[in-house]
């Protein structure tokens, strides 16, 4: 079963829920943060890493010995990554989407492709928590990539966590589609609300089941639970606002290691999606 | 003209409610809400919406399926495998390449262009705002930032203003740098916590990427005092001015319930002190009074 963790606002708690959930579960699970412009859930697991690997994406090389100027390439081009200026033929390759057009529709078979750089795939484990993040190349814009060359280590079966980005586009389609539930984190406030609503639409258009974790659940109003209440999602977990766990966090620790009822709630939480998505840890 | 960018890597550490603190203070100011993805600022600033434009993205793939006839050049060459055994195009996943138009042998295959949100020029109590609302599960975040920012510039201009407040997106990815480029200067909002700092350094990198000069703001800095002088230790190495801290104050979250600014709402409790002293500390900075 693979359960991704999102929010629409940032700052909301999804790598808390999510490093909380990975180390309260029995039996095997695996962690992808797939947070790639901000991966942070290392600094909760503290991994060991046993593998760094850079995720490159192909970019068009041009060999200008073959090439007649035809302007083809540039043409077909929707990101205006290509431009032929007289016989100078210009890539930009921060524009390049990794189509492939410019090289198929080359007709001297000029372009091949090399890699250009989006960032790194680290991989490791930590008491039995699986763990795969990727850190983007700041100054690279392209995130998607990356996030799916993390979510290719999703395993075949058992239990995968994916901690999202922020917001509802690109970034967060590409982490949230094909995951068999969505774990929404929210807060009571007029932020977390407005934000929420945008990530529910989102999940709804990728037609996942999905269910809230109301965190800093006693602060702001009482909107965020009317809405739920309204939309028909469930409530699947409260966490209260405690400077305790606010402060545990500011160090880099996980609650439910520190008070064990958390952990049997975290556990609960499981149960309560198996339930709602007739999926067992162990199936797909 | 001056851009101001209120950044910081992190989610939730407070970018919005310190935004719109700074145009409660600053005698005339233009706000843009450059978080296109999650735009939270009209919910403090309950703009009047006076123009309202489309935001046209990129194409789409449309297949024809009275022209279709099954052959799978598509399939086979999308590389988003948005295309599926039904010859239907999934449209979250199809990038807007174009390429199964080109090559299809039966030019069976519309591209429209594609209406991906809206952006609005509005009145607030504070001055103008230039906002935006991309749809959900779309593209060209970067595009629809860069064009609620031009527009901004060209209104302040226009009215006369000599300071652009932007509220910037969590992350340094597309949306990000889109915010970033030709400011006149960021503040970077960082929490004490190990993700805020960790986040924080990621976002100073971008700022350096691209020239632009970054100032430091510990917000909730009675979190963690320790990790506070951690980020102030983090700037002064990194030759980065600090603009001040403002304590975790539960007065920010009851301000957005009755969606005022802090300092409308409470202007004299701990943070609203901290937040004045703040902006006083931005406007001495030397980006902020050089002359441009």
């Amino acid at each position: 079963m693979i359960i991704s963790i999102a929010s629409g606002k940032g700052g909301t708690g999804k790598t808390t829920v999510a490093t909380n959930l990975a180390v309260s579960v029995s039996g095997p699970v695996q962690l992808l943060d797939c947070d790639v412009e901000e991966p942070n859930a290392h600094l909760f697991l503290r991994p060991s890493i046993q593998e760094t690997k850079t995720v490159n994406t192909p970019i068009p090389e041009i060999d200008l010995d073959k090439c007649t100027h035809c302007k083809k390439c540039a043409e077909i081009c929707r990101f205006r990554a290509i431009a032929v200026l007289g016989d100078t033929v210009l890539t930009f390759p921060e524009l390049c989407h990794s189509c492939g057009g410019c090289l198929a529709v080359c007709p001297e078979g000029a372009i091949t492709e090399k890699g250009r750089e989006l960032g790194v795939l680290e991989a490791g484990a930590m008491n039995g928590v699986s763990f795969v993040h990727g850190r983007l190349r700041v100054g690279e814009a392209m995130s998607p990539p990356l996030i799916r060359a993390v979510r290719d280590r999703t395993w075949a079966d058992g239990l995968t966590l994916i901690d999202a980005p922020p917001g509802t586009s690109c970034p967060v389609i590409a982490a949230m589609k094909d995951t068999d539930f969505v774990l929404l984190v929210t807060e009571p406030t007029p932020f977390g609300l407005h934000d929420l609503k945008l990530a529910v639409e989102a999940v709804k258009i990728l037609d996942i089941p999905m269910g809230l974790v109301i965190n800093r659940a006693d602060v702001g109003d009482d909107h965020v639970r009317e809405y739920a209440h309204a939309e028909g999602l469930p409530i699947l977990m409260e966490i209260p606002y405690d400077r305790q766990i606010a402060e545990s966090y500011s160090r880099g620790e996980m609650f439910a290691l520190a008070l064990p009822e958390w952990k049997a709630r975290f556990r609960e939480l499981i149960e309560k999606i198996e339930t709602m998505t007739g999926k067992g840890v162990g199936a797909q | 003209m001056k851009e101001l960018v209120i950044l910081s890597g992190k989610g939730g550490t407070g970018k919005t409610s310190l935004t719109a603190a700074f145009a409660t203070l600053a005698t005339g100011c233009l706000l843009c809400d450059a978080d296109v993805d999650a735009a939270d600022l009209h919910l403090l600033m309950q703009p009047d919406i006076r123009k309202r434009t489309d935001f046209q993205g990129g194409g789409v793939a449309v297949i024809d399926p009275q022209r279709c006839t099954e052959c799978g050049t598509c399939i086979e060459m999308c590389r988003w495998a948005a295309i599926g055994p039904d010859f239907i195009v999934d449209e979250i996943g199809c990038e807007g390449c174009g390429v199964c138009v080109d090559f299809c042998p039966e030019q069976a295959i519309d591209f429209p262009v594609k209406t991906c949100g809206q952006w609005f020029i509005s009145d607030t109590r504070f001055g103008p705002m230039v906002h935006a609302r991309l749809g959900i599960a779309e593209e060209n975040s970067g595009k629809l930032v860069a064009l609620v920012r031009q527009q901004a510039r060209q209104l302040a201009e226009e009215r006369g203003l000599d300071l652009i407040l932007t509220d910037g997106p969590p992350g340094v990815g597309c949306p990000v740098i889109a915010s970033v480029g030709g400011a006149t200067s960021v503040v970077i909002v960082a929490e004490p916590t190990i993700s805020g700092i960790h986040d924080m350094a990621r976002a100073i990198e971008l700022c350096r990427h691209f020239n632009v000069p970054v100032m430091v703001c510990i917000n909730k800095s009675d979190l963690n005092l320790d990790n506070s002088a951690t980020i102030e230790r983090m700037a002064r190495e990194g030759g980065l001015p600090v603009v001040g801290r403002v304590p975790f104050d539960q007065a920010f979250t009851r301000a957005m319930v009755q969606g005022k600014t802090l300092l409308e709402y409470d202007g004299t409790g701990p943070a609203g002190v901290h937040l004045r002293q703040v902006w006083e500390s931005i406007l001495n900075i030397s980006a902020m009074r050089a002359e441009k």
